[in-house]
């Protein structure tokens, strides 16, 4: 088993996303099957190769300290679930 | 504080950036403006939206790097530090993680009778700072994402503090240095220079750092030496009653003094950092890094020593106009407009410095210019006017804006180096003090001052003082 | 009216010549969309008025003569690009009522071109799935055989394009998502290198692999589109600053003297009969066209599923983390507090496709687990790039199937992700290495189910790719054919 049910339980929680105790099972599956594929990874020696990060090698792509307008505060809040007084976003408190 | 153990400080200082837009997208960074009304699909964090750097963050950064002797990186990247909460949009906060852009610098500082003392800075990174979250009731908060995306360095110092005076010793140079640079407005109640303490004490002589404890909400300087001060104490009776220090975060509450723990928050954090796809890496050549050294003004500690060393002037002296380069512009201009360094200080540090506390009025916008200002001191230097009457001259641009020349020819404030008319005070002050004048010929030399006094009062002060002296002199030996 | 056997070239003339109007032409789509869509589902969205009153625009620019490359032409785009007030899913329930508030780049540089856009096509949710069948919307079916999957995740692009529903679409392929369900439809699909088109406005699956292109009904239509919507942008730092071809110009130009490189790892066991015979005619074909075929070998074509997997997945992870309720979306709360909040928002929102490669993208970025994983895939990543530029430094182009079958059926492989994940070997390297490629039609199978050409080019060739798959569709006639529609 390269992955075990409370390991996924955590990897859920830290992704934030509620999964039920079927979907834990079967994503336990599925997440062990696909981890024990990828492990073939490890049959390549990469010592001393540097990761890619982007296929096209490039760097410094800037943007001058110019102002652009603003969106305007309807349309910021155009898809907003709750909004909270005249232009904020409203979420549930934090509730440990 | 604790004798019984040694103190152990590390700060990290997040210093807000003077941009006029944010740092990956063009929306305003003013203050104060009405909540989501500065946002766009980038500092939204929408779908399909992506970031480009602001060119001047960088500028910035490689700034502060240089003026607290760090390394400049010529390659950098920008990471990923993922994590869920209501004012970080993207629920990931683009940062700096491997590979910062500077790196392995140290301000010096120095503490009333004690040597100088190097603070190593371990990294300084660009970063971009979350919206803000505002408890309204008891149900629900509400967020703001104005401040989302707006640019920050955050200064990592090494634990390299041992006592909260050093801790702030070395918050109060970096900060000076920042608002030198001009790159932040070093506004700590706004939230523009914000630090966070990690504060641990061990037993004298032990090796082991000791656990540490993050202090959070620290928004002045007073505040800063206060949590830590209560922070030592926390943790020495904790361990003197045997018990141990949990590694947390704890939040200072400037009213009661005190700070409490936020456990709860400390749920295991992953930030899971990776290098940012959506940015190219950061190549920083020597030719730029040269030309933003070519940028950097004189920095405060170097004008010290220069006040001190070109000048003569006393180290006090050098602090006080040295510390803010607002001050140090004034006192420049003003020697170079008049080259009597000492005499200038004095004028600064009193009479100038004096006015615009009484009248909180800013320094850059003194109604007495350093020309003006020059205008009296060369008065002084070629004895039109007394020293005395000088600072009514001063009081009198200060009002009008008129030259000091124009303040003495209209109020008559010449002084008066005619021997005749000074003799013929003399006389009658000699005469309507008849007793004294006996008493002073007879040895009390106190009163010689009493008879210059008169004599100045007569003259409504524009008699010259020495000439005053002299004539008295003359009489006596008469 | 039918304008399926017309090049965008072709229909332009009729339109600049005033035999055709773009309102004809738009309701013509509009029509066909209503009459096919109950049996494709390729249309999430279809934005009728807009279109009509965008085709009346273009007719008045026509009529003045202000003809630009795209005036009048009734195009749609897979509803991962946001679109201006218009509703905007990426076939997710999550994004259910999101109406955008900002136009992508490609999306603007459609308009500016005069193009109509038509509406929003069904795409495997946030672009995860190699058979649109996970999408919030409903599978799309295949038009050549409805028990059969379009390919994904660009699938409802690729399925209206070869039934005729509109002139020609934008996907985005990050493993394969354009050339895969191009060539299960039978129509072309073009990824070109990473950096050549904006990903600005598009929605992000995996920021280093994504990239946008078209898919037309013959090659010369890809190089209109391409020509349109390709460009430096200075709103997508990883977009390149490289000139934009003109690629009608010499779109005509031949194979002759190129040499065409055959990696053997791409010609497998495992490979489908018909797609092995359609494959090697393709071969035989170039080699009467005057190519030199020259046998290569990409040694770590076998690395890269699994660095993808990783790679991506870590990427989605992240990417989709702002998907959390409270700025835009679908929320789900059931007054538990706010991470309550987000994991009930989070659970309901996504699909089982998405939450697997948040969890796997999760899990191989977490502490203790990001060497091991993500930062090996990276590193294998670096050895599969290599393979191409060396193997580029023999060869000009590289010829190798789109997939090992043909459309597979629905629901075959649904509840098997690794094996799906395991029929993405062709497509997937090119992304890795950044390049571009295209995939073509190149035969049936006994079925009648279309069969896929893939050809590699070297970064920023997308010319010679062109010019490469338009001899093969001139020399051919599996180009261009429709599939019947009840």
């Amino acid at each position: 088993m390269k992955i075990n049910q409370k390991d996924v339980e955590h990897v859920a929680r830290l992704a934030r996303l509620n999964l039920e105790p079927q979907e834990l099972e079967v994503m336990t599956v599925q997440m062990d099957a696909i981890l024990g594929y990828v492990d073939k990874l490890n049959e390549l020696d990469t010592e001393g190769i540097e990761p890619t990060a982007h296929a096209v090698p490039m760097a410094n792509a800037f943007r001058e300290d110019e102002i652009r307008p603003s969106i305007g505060i309807e349309l910021a809040l155009g898809n907003a679930p709750m909004v909270a007084g005249e232009s904020c976003f409203q979420v549930p408190k934090v509730i440990e | 504080m604790n004798s019984r153990y040694e103190v152990v400080i590390g700060l990290e200082v997040h210093v807000q950036l003077t941009t006029k837009t944010k740092i990956f997208c063009g929306c305003s960074t003013r203050f104060g403006q009405a909540p989501n009304s500065q946002t766009c699909p980038v500092c939204l964090g929408l779908p399909g939206a992506l970031p480009v750097l602001n060119h001047k963050v960088v500028d910035y950064a490689i700034k502060a790097g240089l003026a607290t002797n760090c390394q400049i990186a010529p390659h950098s990247i920008f990471a990923r530090k993922n994590y869920f909460y209501p004012d970080l949009p993207k629920g990931y906060q683009i940062s700096q993680f491997e590979l910062p852009i500077c790196e392995r610098g140290w301000l010096d500082i120095e503490l009333e009778g004690s040597e100088k003392k190097r603070i190593g800075i371990t990294r300084i990174h660009m970063e971009e700072d979350a919206g803000k979250l505002l408890h309204a009731d008891g149900q629900s908060s509400s967020v703001d994402l104005n401040r989302a995306c707006t640019p920050l360095l955050e200064v990592v110092s090494e634990p390299d503090m041992r006592t909260a005076d050093e801790a702030i010793a070395y918050l109060k140079q970096l900060h000076q240095i920042v608002v030198y640079l001009g790159i932040c407005d070093g506004n700590l109640e706004e939230g523009s220079f914000r630090c966070d303490a990690n504060v641990s004490i061990r037993p004298w002589g032990q090796k082991e750092l000791g656990t540490r404890a993050e202090l959070k909400n620290l928004n002045s300087f007073r505040f800063i030496k206060q949590a830590i001060e209560y922070e030592v104490e926390r943790q020495a009776e904790l361990l003197d009653d045997g018990g141990k220090v949990v590694q947390e975060t704890r939040l200072f509450d400037a009213d009661k003094g005190v700070s409490r723990s936020m456990r709860g928050k400390e749920e295991a954090h992953d930030y899971r950092y990776f290098p940012d796809p959506d940015l190219l890496p950061l190549k920083v050549s020597e030719d730029w890094i040269d030309q933003v050294r070519s940028t950097l003004p004189e920095l405060p500690q170097a004008k010290l020593q220069r006040y001190q060393q070109e000048f003569g002037l006393p180290a006090y002296d050098a602090g006080v106009l040295s510390a803010e380069k607002p001050v140090a512009e004034y006192f420049e201009t003003l020697v170079a407009l008049h080259d009597q360094p000492k005499i200038c200080s004095n004028w600064v540090m009193s009479e100038v410095l004096g006015a615009l506390k009484d009248k909180g009025i800013d320094i850059v916008d003194c109604p007495v210019t350093p020309a003006m200002l020059a205008g009296i001191l060369k008065r002084i230097a070629d004895s039109t006017i007394s020293g005395k009457i000088a600072k009514q001259v001063f009081d009198g641009i200060w009002s009008t804006g008129k030259s000091a020349d124009q303040i003495i020819e209209e109020q008559g404030l010449k002084q008066v180096t005619d021997t005749g008319a000074i003799e013929a005070i003399v006389n009658e002050v000699i005469a309507a003090n008849p007793g004294q004048f006996e008493e002073l010929k007879g040895g009390k030399d106190k009163l010689m001052g009493f008879f210059v006094g008169q004599v100045m009062k007569a003259s409504k002060g524009k008699a010259n003082p020495e000439m005053v002296n002299q004539l008295l002199k003359k009489k006596l030996s008469a | 009216m039918s304008f399926q056997n017309l090049t965008i070239q072709q229909i332009r003339k009729k339109l600049i010549a005033g035999e055709l109007t773009s309102v004809a032409l738009t309701r013509a789509c509009l029509e066909r969309i209503q009459a096919t869509n109950h049996q494709l589902n390729t249309f999430i969205t279809v934005c009728e008025k807009e279109a009509l009153a965008a085709a009346e625009a273009a007719d008045e620019q026509l009529a003045a003569g202000n003809a630009a490359l795209l005036t009048g032409l009734p195009i749609a785009l897979k509803d991962i690009f946001n679109t201006l007030n218009v509703r905007t899913t990426c076939g997710s329930k999550l994004l259910d009522n999101y109406i955008s508030p900002y136009d992508a780049t490609a999306v603007q540089r459609l308009r500016e071109q005069g193009a109509v856009i038509v509406g929003k096509l069904n795409m495997d949710e946030f672009a995860m799935g190699s058979s649109n069948e996970n999408s919030a919307a409903g599978a799309v079916r295949n038009p050549w055989n409805s028990d059969h999957v379009p390919g994904g995740s660009s699938g409802g692009s690729a399925a209206a394009v070869a039934a005729g529903q509109v002139v020609a679409t934008l996907g985005t392929d990050t493993g394969g998502s354009i050339r895969q369900p191009a060539s299960h439809c039978g129509v072309v699909g073009l990824k070109p290198t990473y950096g050549r088109v904006s990903r600005y406005g598009v929605i992000a699956y995996a920021s280093s692999l994504d990239q946008v292109g078209p898919l037309a009904r013959n090659v010369e239509d890809c190089a209109t589109m391409l020509g349109v919507v390709a460009g430096y942008d200075p709103a997508d730092s990883t977009s390149v600053d490289c000139p934009v071809p003109d690629y009608l110009e010499n779109l005509a130009a031949g194979v002759s003297g190129k040499k065409i490189g055959l990696p053997k790892e791409y010609f497998i066991d495992g490979l489908d009969a018909a797609v092995k015979q359609a494959i090697t005619a393709a071969i035989e074909t170039y080699r009467q066209l005057g190519a030199e075929i020259v046998d290569v070998s990409l040694p770590h074509t076998d690395y890269s599923v699994a660095s993808y997997y990783l790679i991506a997945t870590a990427e989605a992870s992240s990417n989709l983390a702002r998907y959390d309720g409270v700025r835009f979306g679908v929320r789900k709360d059931e007054g538990a507090g706010l991470i309550s909040m987000y994991q009930q928002t989070r659970a309901a929102g996504f699909g089982d496709e998405v939450k697997r490669r948040i969890m796997l993208g999760t899990y191989a970025l977490s502490s203790g687990y990001y060497d091991a994983y993500y930062l090996k895939a990276q590193k294998v990543r670096t050895l599969i790039r290599q393979d191409f530029l060396e193997a580029f430094e023999k060869v000009d182009l590289l010829l190798t199937p789109v997939a090992p079958t043909p459309a597979f059926k629905l629901g075959e492989m649904i509840n098997d992700p690794l094996q799906m994940y395991l029929s993405d070997i062709f497509t997937i390297p090119a992304n890795l290495a950044g390049t571009c490629a295209i995939s073509l039609p190149c035969g049936f199978s006994q079925e009648g189910l279309p069969i896929g050409l893939q050809l590699i080019g070297q970064p920023f060739a997308e010319a010679d790719l062109l010019q490469a798959a338009y001899a093969f569709e001139q020399a051919t006639d599996w180009g261009g054919r429709s599939p019947e529609l009840s």
